[in-house]
């Protein structure tokens, strides 16, 4: 009786994805083929057949709730390693989401994107399911190692939880970048892509965040806006993607030599975000 | 029920330069009599273990004594031993700990000394991935070199963690000794009681609502065969050894025609807790985290340096609990 219900629910949750992308959708993400085992996943648990359902839900709000506008697509290669380096905002990671949405949904062919969890994600129950079939994997220079070496995209936040849950005065201003990144780019040649996501800032604007709430429950932040919930307001997202920039150098360099080249991806997506505001006529449309 | 299956492999070919005498420490247990099984007909084996060996095949000699007591050095003085395979480990959770904790680090102690004072060429230890322990912070894919955090929430593997350790401190210290130290992934099989394989042959099996870790299982046969691979000479180091590949527990538990029952994490603790003390269930509450986080090895290490592969397909060794 479950399994069925549950089949029966999968199947419909796959037409909505099908009908939300539009002609050809069907088809477009068919062309996903990640190797599979004869249950269907593949090592690390990603299910393309489970995404193309769960994903039917972001689908929408992609296409109907934050209508999200594409900018530069074309300059992420359609294989081979790559590094998306973004700017996170919104309380809650919807900008991740909304970045694999537009590779699933406006490239073609589509290509999945892995995106980085922090480690908590992993202790909440039905979110790390999703995430895990969803092909999303814990950000451990292990996994981000694996990944890069077998020609996949991974989409990294380096301002990580002080990007996300900054309050709504500082919006737009990035935060101090993470070095990771760089010694996995100059380890691996991977290129750098830096992304910017203008819309999500909005989405839900933290007054303040009450740290000692989130200190008990071991959240990440608890933000506290005018409705008192982290819920997003329909804002309007641009995605705007710049142009690989590929560094050289030992991955095992001082952080001064690091961070000078961290910098430098920090400017071109701060430029990226200037030039998005800029083009925005308005918020909500 | 049970659907047929291809019949399991043939016997393994032998491996080039297969020491001409095995001993074998805790083989009455149920993977010790599969290992000796696969063994016998290649090589002299001479079994050590406190309990009877069961359907005993004629040719293994089979010393019934305790590997703390001095008597286990007539197993070595009988007959040269070329090889030893240490599996003699007791891991029953309702066991006063320091009975089980005194068997597996004195008797492992004891094992390693008499091999270096015997001139034993070769010796495999067997340990287990869930040295590693399952954690939230896990990386995908654990390598040898991960340390062995399991302890900190499971008291119970802290045994094992010791013998790991112990026995790669011997590898360090005794380069004579080619020392192999052997870390399986989950094993199942027809015959193994292990908690792995009895959680898969509950028809209610209890999961943890909302959480669905991939799995990895090995066939106690293959696993098996690792251990006679592990035998190999010049092969000398730790090694994961991972079954036919990943799989999240659902499937395996649908695969299997189980009805899981998802029981919110707060309550499923504190029910396993109360039952595991009450002795209504063998499960130590904290194999809980088995169910709900990511305990996954990289096996490459070992099919790389041992040419290891397994026989059994994935569907074949989930349903081998049937």
């Amino acid at each position: 009786m479950a399994p069925d219900l549950s089949e029966a629910v999968k199947g419909r949750l796959r037409e909505w994805t099908y009908s939300l992308g539009g002609p050809g959708a069907r088809e477009r993400l068919e062309k996903l083929t990640p190797p599979r085992n004869e249950y269907g996943v593949d090592p690390y648990g990603f299910d393309t057949e489970y995404m193309v359902a769960a994903v039917a839900p972001l689908f929408w709000l992609y296409r109907k709730y934050f209508r999200v506008q594409v900018h530069g697509i074309e300059h992420v290669p359609a294989e081979g390693r790559a590094l998306l380096v973004g700017n996170h905002s919104g309380q809650l990671p919807f900008d991740g989401a909304m970045i694999e949405v537009a590779f699933l949904l406006d490239r073609d062919p589509p290509r999945a994107i892995r995106a980085l969890m922090d480690t908590w994600v992993p202790t909440l129950p039905f979110v790390s399911t999703f995430m895990a079939r969803c092909g999303q994997v814990v950000g451990t220079p292990e996994n981000c190692r694996r990944l890069l070496a077998a020609d996949e995209a991974l989409l990294v936040f380096p301002e990580g939880t002080r990007g996300l849950n900054k309050p709504f005065r500082e919006r737009y201003q990035l935060q101090r970048f993470g070095l990771g990144f760089m010694r996995l780019a100059l380890e691996s040649g991977a290129p750098v892509i830096p992304v910017a996501v203008v819309g999500a800032e909005e989405q839900a604007p933290a007054l303040f965040d009450l740290r000692p709430l989130a200190k008990l429950l071991s959240f990440p932040a608890w933000p506290v806006t005018p409705t008192l919930l982290p819920l997003p307001l329909p804002t309007r997202y641009h995605l705007h993607f710049g142009e690989p920039i590929t560094f050289r150098g030992a991955p095992d360099e001082d952080d001064e030599q690091l961070e000078r080249k961290v910098a430098e991806v920090e400017s071109a997506v701060r430029a990226l975000l200037e030039r998005g505001l800029k083009e925005r006529r308005h918020i909500f449309w | 029920m049970s659907a047929p299956f291809p019949s399991p492999p043939g016997d393994p070919p032998a491996p080039s330069g297969m020491p001409g005498s095995v001993l074998v420490t805790g083989i009455s247990g149920n993977l010790g009599r599969a290992l000796a099984k696969q063994l016998h007909a290649e090589t002299r084996v001479v079994g050590v273990d406190r309990r009877p060996f069961a359907g005993k095949p004629k040719d293994i000699e089979h010393h019934q004594v305790d590997l703390r007591k001095a008597r286990v050095e007539e197993a070595f003085r009988h007959r040269p031993v070329e090889a030893v395979i240490h599996m003699g480990i007791m891991h029953d959770p309702h066991m006063p700990f320091s009975e089980a904790h005194s068997f597996n680090l004195v008797g492992t102690q004891r094992i390693l000394e008499l091999c270096v004072r015997h001139g034993v060429r070769k010796v495999v230890v067997l340990s287990s991935a869930s040295v590693y322990g399952p954690r939230p912070e896990n990386s995908n894919f654990l390598e040898e070199e991960t340390p062995l955090m399991a302890a900190d929430r499971f008291s119970d593997v802290r045994d094992l963690i010791e013998l790991d350790m112990y026995a790669q401190s011997f590898m360090w210290k005794h380069p004579e000794v080619e020392t192999v130290i052997v870390r399986p992934v989950n094993i199942v099989g027809p015959t193994v009681r292990n908690a792995p394989s009895n959680y898969l042959r509950l028809e209610v099996p209890i999961t943890v609502m909302g959480f669905d870790p991939m799995l990895q299982l090995i066939h106690e046969e293959d696993a098996c065969r690792a251990l006679v691979l592990a035998l190999r000479p010049g092969l000398r180091g730790v090694f994961n050894v991972t079954g036919p590949g990943e799989v999240p527990l659902s499937m395996v538990l649908r695969e299997l025609g189980r009805r899981p029952l998802p029981v919110p994490q707060p309550l499923l603790r504190a029910m396993v807790r109360r039952a595991f003390q009450a002795r209504i269930t063998s499960f130590p509450p904290e194999e809980v985290d088995h169910i709900q986080y990511l305990c996954v090895v990289d096996g490459s290490r070992f099919a790389r340096e041992a040419g290891w592969s397994p026989r059994y397909t994935l569907r074949e060794t989930i349903r081998s609990v049937l």
